[in-house]
Order: structure tokens, then sequence, then C-alpha cells
């Protein structure tokens, strides 16, 4: 292998990498706005200047090819002081509105203005100024004077989203982004740019405002949009959920996700819609009892029905944990062979790049566990609700109203509903029972993607039962120093449970004793019972998830 | 125990104690006579300097305008947290503005970071140090207590253009 030295550090490298690549696959930084790991080199933000022995100037680090024994110095007195001249040139024309720009905070530009500038601008002349707050799109605002020029937007367009919409007009310093004539960025996965946007010119119209990445508690989870599964940070303050953004994941989604993913994904669970605590139906409304209450209720009501009367629905959306467990408990507490959960798929949806046809996260998972019994078949079910012939339905997670708004009323005519539902929606409705039930951003779980990629949910807001500090969530630093006294520390909390936990308590109150506590402790028994988890755990998935070996052929949804 | 013996029994004098009773009184006689340090708080109002580091105030322009961004340095630097403030987009050409700006004058300290970190010159340490609520809802102040206008905090805004 070929071998350079960086910083007298000693390092080999793959031919054809550029200096800057294999000084970040060792840990060196060197500064850089316009490169990024998955676009092309442009080289025209010239800060990446490092030095190389016996070359007579100092070279971008981006686009120079390493080659057998380069000496190379990022830390030497010409590189450091062409940098803070490339600083200087670049803030020539960046407005001073940190204190108004959204990006403030996890700005590059601004990272690098203090470690690599001088703090005073020489520049006494007037400004360039540009067009400000201009819609490039539906979702991203464009602020002329911020822009850098690194045209990694315009790349991510062509290269990744594969849509030509932006380019660079007019020269010099007078050089701005457009779309292109009668164009608009409203590629499926336009705000990638605001991520990838170095400073604050490509901005979040959704999350514009909203609050200060400071002020925010990120958890690393996952993108509930489809059966792709992106890894994504899911960003919290007070309680709220405030803005989604794609985390790394080579195996999975590279630095993307897209826009329906980022913005229609999360916006339920800060809703006033979110059923808080278990509802039983008196007198015809809806009332909010306790859950020792309810229990009690679904049992005994569930007791009045045949056995091939009553029909269980799990869901797509649950994890691997809860839909292991509604199988169990519906194939052994109850005894029931008719239980299923709906494919949701639309066909034509998907692309080449990210997004897939399924549009529930965790299909394969569903499939893996056993939620589809040897009895009724899911459109089995619904057939036997039209005809007549299934009188109870026990309903997870999903709103079979909204799948098929004919199926109405025949679910008002049903004797007996029974709903695990995060908001009312138009099936609770028609419910006797309604189960609160924790949204993904709340509960600790497993989802498999259409990869057969097993990764981890992990909780970002806190639920009733849940306490931050103790249950290792992610806080704040409004979460961590905040008292109840306080406005921000007044925060909602609903009162939902995770379904494996609903299940548990129902399961007690049948008499079969279930001991789980922990969605830990279901997710071990899965890898006891079932041969594609074999010694797997929560640990072991870590936060990139794992790629399961499937033992048999599992039907493709 | 055994009796302990003085070093020194007092005098005749020293023992009725009358020379000393009169010495008293002739420096309470004495301080009549120099001017007072004392005030008739709240008949006579006490006008701090403009060193003085009262209640933070956020500065209204004289076009009705608040000078406040809502950048929320405030917020960050407030050691206390006293500060929440959420930011709003607006159409003037600084384009945002604090929605809500509160300050929970039960946390505050009166450090004046605050208004130190300030890039707008929005925040100032007003001179009012009257601050008594009787629960703690009163103590959390919203925008329509802290906006004053820039004329009453003249003094505040000079101090500090020294020292900048």
């Amino acid at each position: 292998m070929p071998k350079i030295t960086i910083d007298n550090k000693e390092l080999e490298f793959k031919p054809g990498q550029t200096i800057i690549q294999v000084a970040k696959d060792n840990g060196i930084e060197i500064p850089h706005f316009c490169w990024h790991p998955s676009l092309s080199v442009s080289g025209n933000c010239r800060v990446c200047l490092v030095e190389v022995e016996k070359m007579p100037k100092l070279v971008i680090a981006c686009a120079t090819i390493a080659a057998d024994g380069m000496v190379v110095h990022t830390q030497s007195e010409k590189t450091i002081s062409a940098r803070n001249a490339v600083m200087e040139f670049i803030l020539i024309n960046h407005p001073l509105d940190c204190p108004i720009c959204d990006e403030a905070g996890e700005c590059k530009l601004q990272d690098y203005a203090y470690q690599h500038s001088v703090g005073e601008s020489r520049f006494t002349e007037t400004k360039q100024h540009k067009d400000k707050r201009v819609e490039l799109g539906p979702h991203v605002m464009f602020d002329g004077e911020r822009c850098i020029s690194c045209s990694r937007c315009i790349r991510f367009c062509d290269e990744v989203a594969g849509e030509n919409q932006l380019t660079f007009v007019k020269r010099g310093d007078k050089v701005t982004i457009v779309t292109f004539p009668g164009k608009q960025l409203d590629n499926p996965y336009s705000l990638n740019v605001t991520d990838i946007c170095p400073v604050g010119a490509l901005t979040n119209r959704d999350f514009r405002f909203k609050s200060r990445v400071w002020d925010m508690s990120s958890t690393k989870t996952i993108c509930s949009g489809c059966s792709r599964g992106c890894n994504t940070d899911m960003w919290v303050r007070s309680n709220e959920v405030l803005r989604l953004t794609p985390r790394y994941n080579d195996n999975v989604n590279s630095y993307w996700m897209c826009d329906n993913g980022r913005l229609n994904t999360f916006k339920f669970v800060n809703e006033d819609s979110r059923v808080n605590g278990p509802h039983l139906r008196r007198d015809g409304k809806l009332t909010k009892v306790g859950w020792d209450e309810v229990f009690a209720s679904a049992v005994s009501e569930l007791k009045s029905f045949n056995k091939d009367e009553v029909a269980f629905i799990g869901s797509a959306y649950s994890t691997l944990e809860d839909n292991f467990l509604f199988a169990k408990f519906a194939k052994s507490v109850f005894g029931s062979k008719n239980f299923d959960f709906p494919r949701v798929t639309v066909p034509g949806s998907g692309d080449n790049i990210l997004i897939t046809e399924d549009k529930r996260p965790n299909s394969l998972g569903a499939e893996l566990v056993g939620m589809s019994g040897n009895g009724m078949n899911f459109n089995q079910i619904i057939k036997g609700l039209i005809d007549g012939k299934i009188k109870a339905l026990y309903v997870v997670d999903e709103n079979l109203i909204e799948l098929n708004p004919e199926l109405e009323a025949n679910i008002a005519k049903l004797d007996l509903l029974i709903v695990h539902a995060s908001n009312f929606n138009t099936l609770t409705n028609y419910a006797n029972i309604v189960f609160p039930s924790a949204t993904y951003a709340e509960k600790n779980g497993t989802w498999i993607n259409i990869e057969g990629r097993i990764q981890r949910l992990k909780p970002a807001v806190a639920t009733f039962e849940a306490d931050r500090s103790l249950d290792g969530m992610a806080m704040s630093r409004l979460d961590k120093f905040g008292t109840e006294y306080d406005r921000w520390g007044k925060v909602r909390k609903v009162d939902a449970r995770s379904t494996w936990k609903i299940i548990v308590g129902l399961a007690n109150a049948f008499g079969t004793k279930y001991k789980y506590t922990m969605a830990e402790e279901v997710f071990s028994d899965i890898s006891k019972s079932i041969d594609e988890f074999k010694d797997l755990n929560y640990d072991s998935i870590g936060e990139f998830g794992t790629q399961l070996k499937f033992k048999k052929q599992i039907v493709k949804v | 125990m055994a009796k302990k013996k003085r070093m020194k029994d007092l005098t005749l004098l020293e023992r009725i104690y009358l020379p000393e009773i009169a010495k008293g009184m002739a420096l309470t006689f004495q301080n009549m006579f120099r001017p007072s340090f004392t005030m008739e708080y709240p008949e006579v109002k006490f006008e701090p300097p403009a060193s003085y580091r009262g209640r933070p105030v956020l500065a209204l322009e004289e076009n009705g305008e608040e000078r406040c961004v809502a950048c929320g340095l405030c917020s960050r630097v407030c050691p206390a947290l006293a500060i929440e403030v959420q930011a709003a987009e607006t159409e003037r050409e600084k384009e945002r503005y604090p929605e809500k700006f509160e300050i929970n004058m039960l946390r505050c300290i009166f450090c004046g970071f605050c208004e130190e970190v300030c890039p707008e010159e929005a925040i100032i340490m007003s001179k009012d140090y009257e601050l008594a609520f009787s629960n703690r809802e009163d103590a959390v102040y919203g925008k329509d207590k802290l906006l004053t206008p820039v004329s009453v905090l003249k003094d505040r805004i000079e101090f500090l253009r020294q020292y900048k």
C-alpha cells in the first residue's frame, strides 16, 4: 500500500484517494466548505489549502490526489496564514447577522471564523447586497448575502437528487444562486440542501426560527416514512419534536433523507388530538378511565365472544416487540388464529434513491415475528367484517377507515372495537375501548427495513410514565436544569404506553402472567425464539443497525 | 469551679459607668449635626448611578420598534436560566423578532451577562429595583413589562458604550 505523511504521521491510503479523504479517514480535520464526502469535487472555496513538500505553491487538499511519499503539512505557518487569508476573503461580503441566522450554532463558517480568522475585518467598503428571503421552492428559503458560493446545493441536485434545478448566475462578488427559469427547487430531496449548506443561506422553511439548535436535544432514531428506514436525528425541545435531520449511515441512507419523511412524520406527535390515557365508551361518549379499569373491561368484553368471531389486526408501524407480543397474545392467551396486518404499498411511488413503495417502516419485521397467523389473512378478515362473520375487532396502530373509507359502515356495525391509537381519528370514533398508544418517538424498539436491516428506535419524547434522566433519554440544557415551576418545565406528557406494555397488562388481566418490564426483555425473548434474531441484543444492533441473515425465504412486501 | 481572678479590678468610676454613658451621648449628639445618609423610602426614592444593575428590560425604539431580534444569546448565557425567548418571523428588514420574551425574576441574579452578550444593545439593565410579587406567576415578566423606551435607558447605554 502506498504511504503518505500528513502532519508527521505516516498513513496508508488507497490509490486514487485525495489528500482530504486520507486525512478524514485518519481523523485529521482539514477545514473545508465546498468539499462533501458524497459529492463531486469542485474546489472553489480554497479553504482546504495545505502545504505539500516539493510543490511550488500550496494545493487544495480536496482535489489533489494523494501520491506515494507525499509529505503534507496542515498546520504549518504557511498553511495557516493562507487559511486565514481565505477566511478573510470569504467574510468580506458575508453579513454579520449570526444573531438573526438560523444556522448559528451549527454553521461551518462560524466555527472556522473562530478557529482561523483574526476576529476583525479590514474591509471598510460597503458590502455587496443581494436578494434575501428568496423562496427557492416549497420548503427551502434562500438568503443570497449569506451564500459563500460553495455550490454544494447545485451539485446535490445534479448528482444525488438527479434533477438540475439550481445554478450560479453572475460573476465575481455578484455571483448568486437561482433556480432555472420556470423551475423550482421542488425535488423530493430538496431539504437536504439545508443540511449540507455550510452557512445559513439555505434554510428549512418549516423549521425557520422555531428554536436555537443549542436549546434542543437530539436522539438517534429511524424515519417512519417508508420501509427504507433512513437513520435520523430527532430534535426535541420542551418535549416537543421540532425537526428531523438525516443521520449518516453508509448502509442505508448515506447523508440524506426525503422531504416527506422529514416533514410529515413527526407532527402528529405534538398534536392536541393525542389520546391521553385509556378511554372507555360510556353512554356513547369516550371517557377517560384508569388503566386497571380498562384492562378489566377489555377482558370481560373479549371473553363474551366466540373465538372465531374476533380478529386481531397488527401494524407494520409497530415495533418488532409490539407485534411479537400482540401475536403471542392473540395466539396463546386469547386462542385465535385470525391475526394479520395490512400491507400498505403505493405502486409507482418509489424511486431509485431512497423512497420505497412500502409505506410502512416495519413490514418485514411484522412478517418475521409472526404477525400473520395461520387463520384468516388480512383480506379474509376484511371480508369477514363485511359479511358479518367477524363481530369483534382488535386493531393496533392502523386506521382501517383511512386505508379503506368504504369500511366505515361495516365498522360501525361491529359489536366490539378495541383500538390502540396515538391520536383520535375516524376509527376511534367507533371504538368501544381506546388504548393510548405511544408513538415511534416515544418508545424503545426495533424496526426492520426493506433490506432486512434491523435498526433501533429510541424514545425522544417523554410520556407520562417516562423520566428523561432515569430512562437515559437525551436531555437538553433546559431539561437538565429546569424545574416544574419553570414555564419550559411545564411540558405536556401524554399518558401513553407501547403496545407490548399494554398487551402485558391485558394478558395479566386475562390471568396469563407476562413478566416483561422493558422492551429489551421482549426482544431477548424474540432472539431466543426466532432463528434470524439469534444472539442479537440492543447493544449488538448498535446505532447503525445490523443486517439480518435470512434462513427462510421471506415474502417481500 | 474555682473563682476566676480578674486581671485588674474596675475602678470606682468605671464601676458606675456614668462617664462612659456621657461619652456615648456626646458621640450621638455630634452625629445630629452631620449630613444624613438615610432616605425616607418610599417617599424619597433612590436614584441609582448609571453603573447600577437593576432589573433587565428590553429597549423600545422611538418609532415603536423593539430592538431585540430574538437571537437567544441572553437566554444561552444566563447562568440562572431566567430568560426564555421564542423567535418568529417578521416582515421587517431584520427578519426575526421575539414572539415571546420572558424573564423569570425569581431566577434572575442581576449579573448583567445578558446585557453584555446582546449584539443589538436590546436588553439593558435598568435602574428599576422595586421588585415585589405575591405569587410565582407574577414574577415572570413578559414583553408587556419588559419593553421600555430607549429615552429612559439613555444613562445606562452611554455608560455601556464607554466600556465597549
